[in-house]
């Protein structure tokens, strides 16, 4: 079943279309990643499903009961979901226990147990007495996470939760959160415009633009083979080559490969770099390498980014590990050895 | 609401008297008068204010808690008992002519002294708001300013002003309504503003419809004021604070050699609007010998005004916080229609304001007549923008996610209410009522009006006493009122400045 179904779902503000017919599952359990660069309605998404805006049409289920669709509206605090803001939005005025406990309700059996366990699960356990405004941001993150788990709710929200971190704290935290969110079993939906952080982080990505879902699938689908050209770029780096289809294979600049489902005519190849391996030396010949001028390359350290001029003039980049060191004027040969993605020319960019 | 409909009873019921009173030559004068008074006013209030706050909040200026507390005060001072001070003191034969033995000063009448002590005494109105969001601002928007290459100077004007515009707005409009509705200060003053010659006019004739009609026209300058204001208020939309991460405090900007001049501007406001009124009445009260006054009616005047002035202020909280809350988390054009409205009374002189509740209850209520609800009532319906004017802006402050966590962790509205936006607004909603004691107990001509028989308050009996000439009998009960109406003030401002 199900934790989070959204049907053909629409929002609009003034002459704004912020959610444009989203279509969405999420499974029990799973952690899913709403991947789109900023503006695209993600926010949105997240607030028509915690009940803090009513969809113009479709239908909204959480744990298999309609929350909103048709004239059914459930107000927010009786969704059961959890919701992390952007900003945190922790009770100023209330301590870190305080807060998470404000999820229980005043009456609830067990508060004190419960609260401790949370803070306990996410690695606060001495904290509980302090004001939110004498923890760190990453504490602060942590603190609306417990707050949003107390009351095990069917589905947590996060919306950007890793924004206001900086990237040193980032990547640890993301570790940190997932396995939280594991621990608690509970099915997550979050936010983010960091495809980084969405593929590290998600078992699933949906991919949203202007309102829409362009593709939902695992990390490794959604980065090998995007649906479309739009989310191969905005997913990674790309390069594109053009090509002709012919018989369910493509012909480019560099080899000629499978291209299934694409029919005869132009063609776009999407090309990752770490797809494209470098290697010393004019070509030996064969059809597969072809040889290219080394014009740039950019040094991260664990690895190296290479731009290489092909004989037709373009440009194409590739990945390698940190050796050999590569210099500009450098002849090399250039092979493709990974996967890439064929779209029929008129593919929208 | 109310006063509005009794207004347009009677000026429709004798429409030609009522226009010709209208568009006679001198209404027109009158109206130029009034509005030219209540700007001069507002722009001297709103310079001093924001001079003083930015001083005494973030500056190192010498004692700057104190003299903060001090540059509230003088708003406990009733504009009635101010003017009379001030033309004893400053006015021909008054006591610094005495003192200097000069043959005369400059006129302290019409408009220059009108100007100067409506002034003295309503700037705190634009002083309190602003220093309560210079203390809650984010230091790292100026710090993220003066790394984009601003100095100081532009800082302030392009990041910090901008942020104060809400505050120095809502303060501005109350001290401009303040200004169009003031009796006591212009009938002293002898400045024939729109609610002396309204006054003077129902007084004289007993001539309702023209009283009306001006009253009616005083209405309609009210609501150009607010009209602006609300434009002001379209442009500068809410700032909520966005920082994420443990707050900092804002840097101390030193002085240096501006710290004299600071001193003598801040010395010299409190001077006029304080020490000097103060000072003076003291000097009456000592004159007065103690063994003719009737302490037993003062201390039960004293016990009627703090009763009707606390009623006032807790209703008037409890009303104000709904509309401040529609206000400022729903902005529709009903929600604004309400306030806007609410503001109205605010506007509309007390005489008017209790004249149309004397109508209601004679005809409409008798059940309600000459009890204490109806001068509660008097006052909630003047004050109630006083009230939602502070709580607005401390709603304002609270971040709205703070809410809808609250919602989704499983609360109804009321209960997030009561829970959150109510604690976190608390020190609105505290200044607002405590904004609205003051108001009440300093407040004249309702009182007068509506009062039961046999209810004495401070300011019946400083009238009383003042208008047969006994003025050094009305300094007594006149200190009593400073002090009650002090109390609260100091504590509200002690906390602020005190808490962080
Ligand atoms: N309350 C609102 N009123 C008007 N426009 C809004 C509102 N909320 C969002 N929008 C608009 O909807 C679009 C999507 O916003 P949002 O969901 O916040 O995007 P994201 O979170 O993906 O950055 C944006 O163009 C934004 O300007
Ligand atoms: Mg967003």
């Amino acid at each position: 079943m199900s934790a989070i179904r959204s049907i053909a779902v629409h929002k609009h503000f003034g002459g704004c279309r912020a959610v444009d017919g989203v279509t969405l599952d999420v499974e029990e359990g799973e952690v899913c990643a709403l991947l789109g660069p900023s503006g695209c309605g993600k926010t949105t998404m997240l607030r028509l499903l915690a009940g803090f805006e009513r969809p113009d049409s479709g239908c909204l289920m959480v744990g298999g009961e309609i929350v909103a669709g048709g004239k059914t509206f459930v107000s927010p605090e009786r969704r059961r979901i959890g919701m992390v803001f952007q900003d945190y939005a922790l009770f100023p005025h209330m301590t870190v226990e305080a807060n998470v406990a404000y999820a229980l309700g005043r009456r609830a059996e067990g508060a004190a147990a419960r609260v401790r366990e949370v803070l306990e699960l996410v690695g606060l356990g001495d904290l509980g007495s302090r004001q939110p405004h004498e923890l760190s941001g990453g504490q602060q993150q942590r603190v609306a996470l417990a707050r949003a788990l107390a009351g095990t709710p069917k589905v947590v929200l996060l919306d950007e939760p890793f924004s206001g971190l900086d990237a040193a704290l980032r990547a640890r935290v993301r570790q940190e959160v997932r396995a939280i969110l594991l621990a608690a079993g509970v099915t997550a939906l979050f936010v983010t415009h960091d495809q980084e952080e969405a593929l590290s982080l998600a078992d699933r990505v949906a991919v949203m633009r202007d309102g829409r879902v362009e593709q939902v699938g695992t990390p490794e689908e959604v980065y090998g083979r995007p649906a479309s050209r739009w989310v191969a770029e905005f997913l990674g780096e790309a390069d594109v080559l053009p090509g002709t289809v012919d018989d369910g294979w493509v012909d480019c600049e560099l080899a000629r490969v499978r291209a299934e489902g694409v029919g005869s005519g132009d063609a776009e190849v999407l090309v990752r770099p770490e797809s494209v391996s470098l290697s010393l030396g004019p070509a030996a010949g064969g059809r597969t390498q072809v040889e290219g001028v080394v014009v740039e390359r950019e040094f991260f350290g664990h690895d190296q980014l290479v731009h290489v001029e092909l004989p037709s003039g373009r440009r194409l980049r590739s990945r390698s590990l940190s050796h050999p060191v590569w210099h500009p004027g450098d002849r090399v040969r250039v092979q493709l050895d990974g996967p890439v993605s064929v779209y029929a020319a008129a593919s929208p960019a | 609401m109310l006063p509005l409909v009794y207004l347009a009873i009677v000026v429709v019921g004798e429409p030609s008297d009522a226009r010709d009173a209208v568009w006679s030559r001198e209404a027109l004068e009158l109206m130029l008068r009034s509005v030219g008074l209540a700007a001069a006013v507002t722009e001297t209030a709103v310079a001093v204010a924001v001079a003083i706050a930015w001083l005494t909040v973030r500056t190192d200026l010498r004692g700057r808690r104190t003299w903060a507390v001090l540059c509230a005060l003088p708003l406990v001072i009733p504009s009635y008992i101010g003017a009379y001070l001030m033309v004893s003191a400053l006015g021909p034969s008054g006591l610094v002519q005495d003192a200097l033995g000069v043959g005369s000063l400059p006129s302290i009448y019409g408009f220059a002294g009108a100007w100067l002590v409506l002034s003295a005494f309503t700037f705190p109105y634009v002083l309190l708001p602003v220093q309560s969001v210079l203390r809650g601002l984010d230091p790292q928007l100026e710090d993220a300013a003066r790394g984009l290459g601003r100095s100081p100077r532009q800082v302030f004007v392009s990041v910090v002003l901008p942020q104060l515009v809400p505050a120095i707005a809502a303060g501005a409009l109350l001290v401009a309504l303040y200004v169009l509705s003031d009796f006591g200060a212009v009938s002293i003053l002898q400045f024939d503003s729109f609610t002396r010659v309204i006054y003077t006019t129902y007084r004289s004739s007993f001539e309702r419809e023209g009283a009306a009609a001006l009253a009616c026209l005083l209405v309609a300058v009210t609501l150009l004021v607010l009209w602006l204001e609300g434009r002001t208020r379209r442009r500068t939309r809410a700032y909520h604070r966005i920082a994420p991460g443990a707050q900092r405090r804002p840097a101390v900007v030193p002085l240096g050699r501006w710290r004299l001049p600071a001193l003598a501007l801040v010395g010299g406001v409190v001077l006029l609007a304080l020490v000097l009124p103060v000072g003076v009445l003291g000097y009456w009260a000592t004159k007065s010998v103690a063994a003719d006054i009737d302490w037993g009616l003062v201390a039960s005047a004293a016990g009627g005004s703090l009763l009707a002035a606390a009623l006032a202020a807790a209703v008037a909280a409890a009303a104000a916080l709904p509309v401040a809350l529609l206000a400022a988390r729903h902005p529709s054009r009903a929600s604004t229609v309400l306030e806007r409205f609410s503001f109205a009374g605010h506007a509309l002189p007390g005489i008017v304001v209790a004249l149309a509740l004397v109508f209601l209850g004679t005809r409409a209520w008798p059940a309600l007549y000459q009890t204490l609800a109806m001068l509660v009532l008097a006052y909630v319906v003047l004050f109630l923008p006083q009230a939602i004017g502070s709580i607005r802006a401390s709603l304002l402050q609270i971040d709205p996610h703070v809410e809808e966590a609250a919602r989704s962790l499983g609360r109804s509205p009321l209960a997030v209410l009561r829970t959150i936006t109510a604690p976190l607004a608390r020190s609105g909603v505290l200044a607002g009522a405590a904004l609205v004691f003051l108001t009440a107990v300093k407040e004249l001509p309702a009182t007068l009006l509506l009062a039961p028989i046999g209810f004495e308050t401070l300011a019946t009996e400083i009238w009383r006493l003042t208008s047969a000439s006994f003025f050094e009998r009305g300094a007594v009960p006149s200190l009593v009122l400073l002090a009650v109406s002090a109390v609260p003030l100091a504590l509200l401002t002690f906390r602020a400045h005190f808490d962080q």
